[in-house]
């Protein structure tokens, strides 16, 4: 048993690590928003969705017009990246002044309801749309890289098998490593990024210390949604195959790395992010032999969730977070 | 106009004709009109206007009681496609019954549960095991299927387990609060729904995904329940009960301390109401009602599978507490008739018009927006324009006031169960 497990598991860290990107550049943006409003913004799993659909729509549109053979690859991958990065993140921005904004004052529980429903309509728009399209809305998207680079882990020790490496999930690794650290540099550095801190902490007080706290809000918005996009690009081409449901599970996966790593902590999403990717890789390859065959993979969805209930149960505040006293 | 409706609202001789008039003449339609849609919403309507009536309490339940068990199905007994009407009215009946219940967990207790059809799914597959041959696999003895007349005590079993998994539920969330008690509830309804899918090994009790088929109908002293009408008789009888516990609960103690924990933990701790207890009998009383009606749900559908407990159905049932209002019981109930009759008759309706319409060459419909495909879009919309334009729902819910002068007033001594918070 441990030696079967221990066989596979190059190539489930490889995979567990490329999903754990994935998952830690969606939960930026989750952590971005609940640092700034103090709400969970349901609606970006499903950003992350229409990220994936609008990069895939590019790509055709960039088949279609012959200019895929003209280009490099990388630099189509770039341009069709930031196209879906400006999309999604003027999507969020919208999101937030029809659904959120005038909200900021009612209850907390009428705004996730409101978070809710966008969610639902994003996805059945883009359903629709794909639909009306393709005829169908489950969609393969056409993979740019599809080279695969063999790792001779074999040679090296008889206690691993040969792992492999699609080009895509290097580029997801680059492309996602960039992002975060394009995004601390940001959040730390700049001067909008001090505002958005100085929000964060306390909308009154910097508003009162001549920050326009609409403006680093929208702009939170478009940051995190951006991202979302992006990710969703990034995750088309790893897996292929894409439908307008993909967004609210992985937005759920990718909100309980949030919360793993301590919400509204940047850096703590990044680790939750890769904790939980390699985490459930490891659990789906592994549950069937550990329990000896009677429960399988499809129980990984159950790990998930148990981390996140566990987590939030012993430590709400999260592995990075700090623990905030209530007011009364 | 404004003259005629106060005129009105001082005579309730003509209120009572009106509604009288009113229920005739939507009665009579739907019973010598085959399929109009429209007269049977009207008739149903009927009960909305009496609610807006000004007689007393118990002279509007005895109404609304009448029109319940006589007037509709007799009206509806009248043409071909009274068994349809009889489904959406059975369906009506299961949707508010839980929606009853999440309205004391999200309403009155102020926890958002997102992962509500959990229950119903326990209630559900609590009687499909039992009356069908699948719990032989794991009780030795060939005792099973049980006979149809057990169903009638599964309604209680079903309910009490589906209370004891909202206890379970309960006790480890009670640490978290708002937007992540809400993401854990979702994770907890996932969770079930995905072990109902894959519990066919090591023991194969819920068989997967094929679902539990041919499960055994209600039988009262020899008369089987087969028909949606027949159904009807038993959904309702379950819902006035179920309508009476959540009235009489909402001014009881425990409804004022759930009232109270909404509105402020940590006050309404200070002034002696015991948390966990006050929020978990929210969750068990909650789940209770929907596993009561998960029960009935599989014996009227003889089939029951993991599909009919996704988390659209979840978060339908939130719609129609949201849409009804809050913790208010007849904004629950409009909220949930609404949504069903939108779902089950209008949208399917609209749908086969659409069709229609297409076929005939007039006007070309995509397949792609059929409305019946569009219920996600129709319910995101729904959530978003009560969010920001009647956070309240159609009908706000009100608590009771005592009048200003009986607490001023010190000579007659106020008894302590009469003073209601707020």
């Amino acid at each position: 048993m441990f030696s079967s497990i221990l066989q596979t598991l190059p190539q489930v860290l490889i995979d567990g690590l490329a999903l754990g990107a994935i998952y830690a550049v969606v939960a930026l943006g989750y952590t971005m928003v609940y640092g700034i409003l103090e709400l969970i913004n349901f609606a970006h799993g499903e950003i992350f969705m229409t990220g994936a659909f609008v990069g895939t729509a590019v790509l055709f549109g960039f088949q279609g017009a012959g200019w895929l053979t003209g280009m490099p690859a990388w630099l189509s991958y770039l341009l069709i990246i930031l196209i879906a990065m400006l999309v999604t993140g003027a999507l969020g921005v919208g999101i937030e002044r029809v659904a959120y904004r005038p909200l900021r004052k009612a209850p907390k529980l009428i705004l996730l309801i409101s978070a809710f429903g966008v969610s639902f309509v994003l996805q059945d728009v883009i359903r629709f749309i794909a639909e009306l399209k393709t005829g169908n809305y489950i969609i393969s998207t056409p993979q740019l890289f599809d080279q695969r680079y063999q790792l001779p882990l074999s040679s090296i020790s008889s206690w691993f098998t040969d792992a492999s490496v699609k080009a895509n999930t290097l580029f997801i690794f680059v492309i996602a490593i960039l992002l975060m650290i394009g995004l601390d540099i940001f959040v730390n550095r700049t001067k909008w990024g001090g505002a958005m801190r100085a929000v964060a902490q306390d909308r009154e007080t910097a508003s009162l210390m001549s920050i326009n706290v609409n403006k680093v809000i929208v702009l939170t918005f478009f940051i995190g949604s951006a991202l979302g996009g992006s990710t969703g690009v990034l995750f088309a081409q790893q897996y292929g195959t894409i439908d307008p449901y993909i967004g609210f599970i992985l937005g759920l996966k990718a909100f309980t790395a949030a919360v793993l790593g301590g919400i509204g902590n940047i850096r703590g999403a990044m680790f939750g992010g890769i904790v939980l990717g390699v985490l459930e890789m490891f659990a789906s390859s592994n549950l069937g032999i550990l329990t000896g065959g009677n429960f399988g993979a499809e129980y990984k969805d159950v790990f998930a969730f148990m981390i996140l209930i566990i987590v939030l149960i012993f430590k709400p505040e999260g592995i990075f977070g700090k623990a905030i006293k209530e007011k009364v | 106009m404004g003259k005629l409706q106060t005129m009105l609202q001082a005579n309730k001789l003509a209120q009572g004709l009106l509604l009288a008039a009113f229920i005739l003449v939507t009665a009579g339609a739907v019973y010598l009109i085959d399929r109009s849609v429209t007269a049977f919403l009207l008739m149903l309507a009927s009960l909305l206007l009496l609610y807006y009536t000004s007689f007393s309490n118990g002279m509007k339940w005895s109404i609304a009681v009448f029109l319940l068990v006589i007037v509709i199905p007799f009206a509806t007994s009248g043409g071909t496609s009274r068994e349809s009407y009889m489904e959406v009215a059975t369906q009506c009946g299961i949707y508010v019954a839980m929606a009853l219940g999440l309205n004391i967990v999200v309403g009155f207790a102020g926890l958002l549960d997102m992962g509500f059809i959990a229950f119903f799914a326990v209630g559900a597959y609590t009687y499909g095991i039992f009356a069908t041959g699948q719990a032989n696999n794991f009780i030795s003895g060939e005792l099973f299927p049980l006979s149809g007349e057990s169903f009638w005590i599964f309604i209680l079993i079903g309910g009490f387990i589906a209370g004891i998994f909202g206890i379970l539920l309960g006790l480890p969330v009670l640490r978290v609060k708002g937007d992540y008690l809400a993401i854990v509830t979702l994770g907890f309804g996932e969770i079930i729904r995905i072990i109902f899918n894959n519990l066919e090994k090591p023991v194969n009790i819920t068989n997967g995904a094929m679902g539990l088929s041919s499960i055994q109908p209600p039988n009262l002293f020899g008369f089987q329940f087969t028909f949606p009408h027949q159904f009807y008789f038993i959904v309702i009888g379950i819902l006035l009960i179920v309508i009476f516990a959540v009235r009489r609960l909402e001014h009881s103690r425990l409804g004022r301390s759930w009232k109270a924990v909404r509105e402020n933990e940590i006050a309404a701790q200070s002034m002696g109401i015991p948390l966990i207890r006050t929020k978990l009998m929210a969750f068990a009383i909650g789940a209770s009602f929907s596993g009561m009606m998960g029960v009935v749900f599989a014996a009227k559908q003889t089939f029951i599978d993991p599909t009919s407990f996704t988390l659209i159905e979840s978060i339908t049932i939130l719609v129609m507490v949201v849409l009804g209002g809050m913790g208010s019981v007849p904004g629950v109930i409009l909220g949930a008739s609404l949504v069903t009759i939108l779902n089950l008759q209008v949208l399917t309706e609209f749908t086969s018009w659409l069709n229609q319409l297409s076929q005939q060459g007039i006007f070309e419909v995509p397949n792609a927006l059929s409305p019946s495909k569009m219920q996600r879009f129709i319910f995101g919309m729904i959530l978003i324009l009560v969010a920001i334009f009647r956070p309240n729902g159609l009908i706000a819910a009100r608590n009771r006031r005592l009048p200003e002068e009986a607490v001023k007033d010190p000579s007659p001594p106020v008894s302590k169960s009469e003073v209601q918070p707020d």
